[in-house]
């Protein structure tokens, strides 16, 4: 019987969710790395026993973890109690060792003057499609590593970072982050990323080159709102079978291009607001996405207290909110851009986390939701693996 | 042999229960030291000093003998009894909230 497996990270640590295919009775693990921030977990597509976390600090900075057997154990790529003992010699210790190409240059800093590129932290790791050992990460300061030797050693891809308009990229609230990434699954030289607040950008060959890909988005609070970078774009989600279809929840709207992103179209139809951290797609319907819209500028709470997701069945433009199951009064967390996402069984089930500690799942859709935990440390991530 | 008092999350990090006992070639101070550690304990890389300048990282201090060495250069002899293993050098999160 199929199971889930979902990966929680929290401002104190990392926990595991299981169930089996009925998704109605959970074992909770953790805290993993108890008392650090967990800002991604991860597992391959290829290998759902390879998980890849990102464990951050203010105090000891940036380390990654590795687990190869689904989340029981964890290790720092290189450092396993088996490495640490190779007649080879001890590992060279750099799976946290995140080091920008070269001269690492200025970006725009809040009051407009130029600030160097500075490494703070690993906000969202993608292990590749089809080699458990690739992985991207998706840094603050704005930036796009990989490793091709699961973990132990990162290089940048500072095509991206270079780009001419570097110097005008802008952090946002929570800091100038590259939070997505998407590899096409048809042609995976494609990526596209987003970046906070920049924009999108994507390469044709596997990250050499970008272009930034923001035609169509309007940002009317900033000095020219369709400019070519500086659109504060929150999360882009991409069903498998329809690369080419982007959703994107961006502050101040919901966006759709049907062409890579070459061109957006405002899809936020009847939404009560036009904020709101995460998007996703429905496994099986390629037209069914899901928000959360969120009170803004300032608030970063759900409009009226009341905690709803929104389902489109049309790909944008005609939203139902969907409340069975949410609390509908005095709620006022916030749903972080991380912190959703979807299983593939069938009903598809629908997952989200909160900054007040809850993990909401739906198994039939989004119909309706039930708590998996109330009381966890605020939710910075949430991803499921479906297991056979 | 030196003694290292380790922070309890880089305890956890490097799985150690207790302070480390560790061997030193040469002059005792914060640079050999942090590098037989390191070179022991190589999960720990990057989470005391820069990997690449070496700077100490702003939040971690250093101290030996009740005394704050955290500005100190690295390379200045440490007391003698850090260097006999009378006292430990001990390394410490600063304390902050959160």
């Amino acid at each position: 019987m199929s199971s889930v497996r979902v990966l929680v990270g929290t401002r104190k640590g990392a926990f595991i969710l299981t169930a089996d295919g009925a998704r109605k009775r959970w074992k909770v693990s953790g805290p993993h790395f108890a008392g650090w921030e967990i800002y991604h977990v991860k597992g391959s597509p290829v290998n759902p026993n390879r998980i890849y976390a990102s464990q951050t600090s203010g105090w000891f900075g940036q380390i990654i973890q590795r687990s190869d057997d689904g989340g029981k154990t964890w290790n720092t790529p290189g450092s396993s109690p088996e490495e640490l003992k190779s007649a080879d010699g001890m590992p060279r210790g750099e799976s946290n060792k995140f080091v920008y190409d070269g001269v690492a240059g200025t970006h725009q800093w809040y009051d407009g003057t130029q600030h160097p590129w500075e490494f703070k932290r690993v906000w969202h790791l993608e292990p590749s499609p089809n080699d458990p050992d690739h992985v991207y990460a998706g840094v603050e300061d704005a930036a796009l590593f990989e490793s091709r030797d699961g973990g132990k050693s990162w290089r940048e891809l500072s095509g991206l970072r270079k780009h001419d308009t570097g110097p005008k990229w802008q952090p946002g609230a929570g800091g100038m982050c590259l939070h997505t990434i998407l590899i096409d699954p048809k042609n995976p030289q494609r990526i596209s990323v987003a970046i906070s607040a920049a924009g999108a950008f994507r390469t044709d060959d596997g990250g050499a080159t970008w272009k930034p890909i923001n035609r169509g988005l309007r940002s009317q609070y900033i000095p020219d709102p369709t400019a070519e970078v500086g659109h504060c774009v929150h999360r882009i989600a991409m069903h498998p079978s329809r690369p080419d279809t982007l959703f994107m929840q961006k502050h101040w709207d919901v966006m759709r291009s049907d062409d890579g992103g070459d061109s957006w179209k405002e899809v936020s139809g009847n939404l009560p607001s036009d904020f709101g951290f995460p998007i996703d797609v429905h496994a099986h319907e390629p037209e069914t996405i899901y928000v959360v819209p969120i009170k803004s500028d300032s608030e970063h709470y759900p409009p009226s207290g009341r905690l709803r997701v929104y389902r489109s069945r049309t790909g944008g433009n005609e939203w139902e909110a969907l409340t069975k199951g949410l609390p509908q009064r005095n709620c006022y967390v916030n749903v972080l851009r991380d912190a959703m996402s979807v299983d593939s069984l069938e009903p598809c089930g629908i997952y989200f986390g909160t900054t007040g500690g809850q993990v909401y799942a739906s198994a039939n859709g989004g119909d309706t939701w039930k708590p998996i935990v109330r009381d966890l440390p605020a939710v910075l991530s949430v991803e499921v693996q479906t297991l056979p | 042999m030196i003694r290292v008092v380790l922070p309890p999350h880089l305890r956890a990090l490097a799985r150690v229960e207790d302070e480390v006992e560790l061997e030193v070639n040469g002059s005792v101070t914060q640079r050999s030291i942090l590098d037989a550690l390191e070179s022991r304990y190589p999960m720990l890389r990057g989470t005391m000093r820069d990997h690449v300048t070496q700077i100490r990282r702003p939040l971690v201090r250093f101290f030996a003998c009740g005394e704050d060495v955290s500005h100190e250069s690295p390379d200045a002899a440490l007391p003698e009894a850090v260097i006999s293993g009378t006292e430990p050098f001990v390394i410490i999160g600063a304390i902050a909230g959160g």
